[in-house]
């Protein structure tokens, strides 16, 4: 598989203008993957029982109510 | 299905329709609720909160509408309600900040997480979300003025200064992490992005 971190931009070398806007785009770019990332990990967590079983009650609660 | 002497109102299959999308949006409400509150615990009783506040105004909710900004807008007011009656007292201490957005299940990318979080948490809160919602959330300026119920312009120009205040502060490095040196976080993300992209494009 790949390994790209060889590959990745050098912050630290110097830039001319045009360097230097293609610089803050790729910052930008990988600041938007990391921000997504750290979200979707929070998404991929298994939700915890708990909020289901709020939500079967409350609908219990509602269709017993509807029953009557 | 409950049998019962006289039929009711046919509520109950509309009912499961919002349970069934409500349920699919669980783990959005959590990961919103987690960057607003800073706090895994918090977050889930906020995300808990909002998920029955949606479920008891269903009656209100259009199917076919958009049903996650509706949930996120209803979060989120939930949120600054409660914030102004309670959680200022509550002012997010050292340890809660580090168990915030804790990438336990990926242990190649601790140290890039880490400094982008840390990071996040020195924005303002409107200028946080508004990044949060467009940034990572994926919705559309104008769902996401929606959401913050303010203008598109708005949201714009807090997400915008959002992503310059935080590249600023990356290549800052500012928060002295196991003595590295400035420079460091924005190189990290860097690397990691890399990383993360490429996994994506294989």
């Amino acid at each position: 598989m790949i390994d790209s971190k060889d590959t990745s931009p050098r912050p630290d070398a110097p830039a001319s203008k045009d360097q230097g806007l293609e610089e803050v785009r790729l910052r930008q770019q990988a600041i938007g993957v990391k921000l997504r990332h750290m979200f979707d990990q929070v998404v991929n967590e298994p939700v915890p029982d708990e909020f289901l079983d709020i939500l079967r009650r409350a609908d219990e609660r509602a269709s017993t109510k509807e029953g009557q | 299905m409950s049998i019962s002497s006289a039929p009711p109102k046919p509520p109950s299959a509309d009912d499961a329709g919002f349970k069934k999308e409500l349920v699919t949006l669980i783990p959005h409400l959590r990961a919103f609720a987690r960057t607003l509150t800073g706090d895994p615990t918090a977050a889930d009783d906020l995300a808990q909160e909002a998920m029955m506040k949606a479920w008891d105004a269903r009656a209100s909710y259009q199917m076919g509408t958009n049903m996650k900004a509706w949930t996120f807008m209803i979060l989120r007011n939930q949120f600054y309600s409660e914030k102004r009656r309670s959680w200022r007292q509550t002012q997010l201490d050292q340890e809660a900040a580090e168990r915030t957005l804790v990438a336990v299940d990926d242990p190649e990318a601790p140290v890039a997480l880490d400094e982008l979080r840390q990071a996040l948490k020195t924005l303002p809160e409107e200028q946080r979300e508004a990044l949060i919602l467009v940034g990572a959330g994926g919705f559309a300026y104008e769902e996401a003025a929606e959401i913050c119920q303010c203008a598109v312009g708005t949201v714009k120009s807090r997400v915008s200064r959002a992503r310059k205040a935080l590249q600023a502060t990356l290549e800052r490095g500012g928060y002295g992490r196991d003595g590295k040196a400035a420079g460091d976080a924005m190189r990290s993300i860097l690397a990691d992005a890399d990383r993360l992209s490429g996994a994506g494009r294989d």
